[in-house]
């Protein structure tokens, strides 16, 4: 007699109702990727069972490329075609960069975000990126022999919308369907939370390769509440290497004159620090093309020179804690995330700071990925009985530009997201019938001193005296952080909106051609793939309608009851169509036709909970 | 219940100033665990649309509960007494004084202890006018009384954000 399948606690009783989903951690240095698996989150290894990947992606031809360690072994012998801490220039223009010229590679303006100019041409950092995403999707989609459902990609907290865009926009090209984006310090607390049973406030304080983030989160039962954020996503390992770098160079008189001792300087800066963070001394050897470097760094003369680097964080940690409205003794623990917090001094620094011992006794460059991955298995429905709750904020003021070049904030930094806000703005001459809108992220006054993210105008309404037009500003922050912002005037009814999205000329139909020519082999691959994907959603959203009519079915009338069951039927029929925009349509049909009875079920949710009764727990 | 409820309402509270924040803050917990758009990001696209919308929604009545301020604010315009603060600009004249000399204080302030003891100050006269404005709204349901101390408190607020920048500016 066969034996009996039973599944196990916690996981979907049908395993082919069972989604891969990964969580990516996409660092400055090196990229992770992990998955739940059988109720443990785990980074998932590459065939040399190594779970790190490099993030380097060096170009030797117009169609060829090596990413990860083997990009890395050729970063001192072809550096101008390879790319490392590409995560530094996301989202950001030429003129942001400020240590462009001490890149061993050379960037090139484009409008709204710097390109890297390599022998495949230039590319912008959403293409680099999008080689090092694509390469983890294929090392899970190997792990688990099967393709993956979605991922949770983690961001730095202090990221901007345009960081925060164009690392969406990365995971788009590497065909990499993205559940949501999470902060990075956010996703550490989940995995260092649940792991220890943690309730109270902790402060994670996550000093990566090139970014800087500090959270002050509230844990209680699942929960997770971050009251206040704070950072710099310009700040990290690297900028310890190039203060290394100018010790090395101070003290031997030599000079660098080419990319290739660029190269070489900061691979042994980074060696050097490294071993700093074990010994007091360290040699530093090297050959570049003015002569011979032969010298030794004390830890002492180290710390001296990167003191400003670690003040630079503690400011942060001041700040954050003011907007917290919290003092030191409120913080129960202090979290340590990212590879450098491995050094010491900023391991003394941040303790000295908190008068408490941090964290350290969890994996720094693991625990971020890890987070995601937890996240990510709840998102996918592959733990329904999971309470996870994030409750995450803005970490910069959003606004609008008004007369004399100012910001007029709308959203504050720190607000809890998703959420919407609006402000009224009238006009400043008469008879005027439009209205240029900018919009600006940043904590400072004059529109100079912040970002720029986007602008559109709101045009046609009727010509009224200066000052009388009534227009409604509406900025909505959805839950990856992401920014819309629509206009209307309030007597005419004219409106307008957009997504705010950078414009670093990558349109939809753009990234769609590049995924076909970077990812997929054929056109007829992408055309099947295209249509199994159209069939998963369909199957999901029949699923998961099912699932919803026999959990509430009770709150249609017969008549509601006849409309939805009509719509699934046809979806039924249509979703062995091989025409994936017949399936698509079908899947769209059905969310329409179930908008009002999801609203009636969020009612019966919201009024039980109020009643003090939670539908999972009955 | 529905999105157009009002802020109270929503959160199955009294319509009063005094409020538990420890309640408050749970109840929010509770509300964002069924509403929140990662509880329905397997199920479709209409569930997200929903769920984006009372999230939203529970997020901007939090805000506007668990804020002193705001919550005066609101109570008196659900009690048709609106605060109109851009058109109703009278003050009682010694409230504006004070107002002058933390000005100058603030400008004059030479160190961050200097800044500490402004705030300290700052805060005291916003815990008497919180009372003030409990009693007026609770007690008395004085409306329009509650209403000019809560312009006091608006002016508090600004200048409070005003000393928090200065507090930034000696980092």
């Amino acid at each position: 007699m066969a034996l009996l399948q039973i599944s196990e606690p916690g996981q979907s009783p049908n395993p082919h109702e069972r989604r891969i989903a990964v969580g990516i951690d996409l660092g400055t240095t090196h990229s992770l990727v992990a998955a739940v698996r059988n109720g443990v989150a785990e980074c998932l290894p590459d065939a040399q069972g190594r779970v790190v990947l490099p993030s380097v992606v060096r170009y030797l031809d117009a169609t060829r490329r090596q990413i990860g360690f083997d990009a890395l072994d050729h970063q001192t012998i072809d550096p101008g075609n390879t790319i490392a801490s590409v995560k530094r220039l996301m989202g950001r223009g030429l003129a942001d960069v400020s240590h462009a010229d001490r890149l061993p590679y050379a960037l090139a303006d484009s409008a709204g975000m710097v390109k890297v100019r390599t022998i495949a041409g230039e590319k912008s950092p959403v293409e680099v990126s999008a080689e090092i995403l694509a390469t983890l999707r294929f090392r899970a989609e190997d792990s688990f022999d099967e393709d993956i459902y979605g991922a949770v990609i983690t961001v730095p907290a202090y990221f901007d919308d345009a960081q925060r865009q164009a690392t969406k926009d990365a995971a788009q090209l590497a065909g990499i369907n993205v559940l949501r984006l999470i902060n990075e310090p956010t996703a550490a607390a989940i995995a260092y939370g649940l792991d220890n049973a943690a309730e109270g406030i902790y402060a994670v304080y996550d000093l990566g390769g090139g970014t800087f983030d500090i959270s002050i989160l509230r844990l209680s039962a699942g929960v997770f509440e971050v009251l206040a954020t704070g950072g710099d996503s310009a700040l990290g390992g690297d900028d310890y290497d190039r203060a290394l770098v100018d010790v090395f160079l101070a003290q031997s008189g030599l000079k660098i004159n080419s990319l290739e001792d660029q190269a070489a300087v900061l691979a042994a800066a980074r060696a050097c620090k490294e071993a700093l963070s074990a010994n007091d001394i360290a040699p530093v050897e090297l050959e570049l093309s003015a002569g011979r470097m032969d010298l030794s760094v004390n830890r002492a003369q180290f710390e001296v020179a990167t003191a400003a680097l670690t003040a630079q964080t503690l400011q942060a940690l001041r700040k954050v804690m003011r907007d917290a409205k919290l003092s030191k003794p409120d913080i129960k623990g202090v979290v340590m995330v990212g590879g450098s917090t491995r050094m010491p001094q900023v391991q003394k620094a941040v303790g000295e700071f908190f008068e408490q011992t941090p964290l350290t006794n969890l994996n720094p460059d693991e625990v971020v990925a890890l987070g995601a991955s937890i996240q990510a298995n709840q998102l996918a429905g592959n733990n329904p009985s999971g309470d996870l709750l994030l409750l995450d904020v803005i970490p910069l003021s959003l606004g609008i530009e008004t007369m004399g070049g100012l910001v007029e904030r709308i959203v504050p930094r720190n607000q809890t997201i998703p959420t919407a806000m609006a402000q009224d703005f009238t006009t400043y001459q008469d008879g005027q019938t439009a209205l240029a809108l900018h919009v600006l992220q940043g904590e400072r006054d004059l529109v100079a001193d912040c970002r720029s993210l986007a602008r559109f105008e709101l045009r046609g309404f009727a010509p009224m005296a200066a000052g009388a037009a009534r227009i409604r500003v509406t900025f909505t922050v959805d839950a990856d952080g992401l920014l819309q912002v629509s206009a209307k005037e309030q007597i005419s009814g004219v409106e307008a909106q957009i997504d705010v999205k950078p414009s670093y000329g990558l349109s939809d139909d753009q990234i769609a051609q590049m995924l076909k020519d970077s990812f997929t082999t054929a056109e007829s691959d992408m055309r099947a793939r295209a249509v199994v994907e159209a069939r998963v959603d369909a199957q999901r959203m029949l699923l998961a309608t099912q699932s919803a009519l026999s959990a509430d079915g009770d709150l249609l009338s017969l008549s509601e009851r006849t409309s939805i069951d009509v719509a699934m039927e046809k979806l039924r029929q249509i979703s062995t169509s091989d025409v994936a925009a017949d399936i698509e349509s079908g899947t769209k049909a059905l969310a329409n036709a179930t908008e009002a009875f999801a609203a009636m079920r969020m009612n019966r949710g919201i009024a039980n909970a109020l009643a003090g009764k939670n539908i999972d727990t009955i | 219940m529905n999105l157009q409820s009002n802020d109270f309402e929503l959160f199955g509270l009294a319509q009063e100033f005094a409020q538990d924040l420890v309640a408050l803050d749970t109840r929010w917990k509770a509300l964002q665990r069924e509403a929140h758009p990662d509880k329905f990001s397997a199920q479709g696209a209409a569930a997200q649309r929903v769920a984006m919308q009372w999230s939203v929604r529970i997020n901007e009545a939090y805000q506007r509960l668990k804020n002193p301020l705001k919550r005066a604010a609101y109570l008196c315009e659900l009690q048709g007494s609106p605060v109109n603060a851009h058109s109703n600009t009278a003050m009682p004249k010694a409230f504006l004084m004070q107002q002058m000399q933390w000005r100058e204080d603030l400008e004059e302030a030479a160190s961050a202890s200097a800044l500490e003891a402004l705030s300290a100050d700052v805060s005291t006269a916003e815990k008497t006018l919180l009372q003030q404005c409990e009693n007026l709204l609770d007690a008395q349901q004085d409306y329009a009384q509650a209403v000019s101390v809560v312009r006091c408190l608006m002016f508090i607020d600004k200048f409070s954000e005003d000393l928090a920048q200065r507090f930034d500016a000696f980092e």
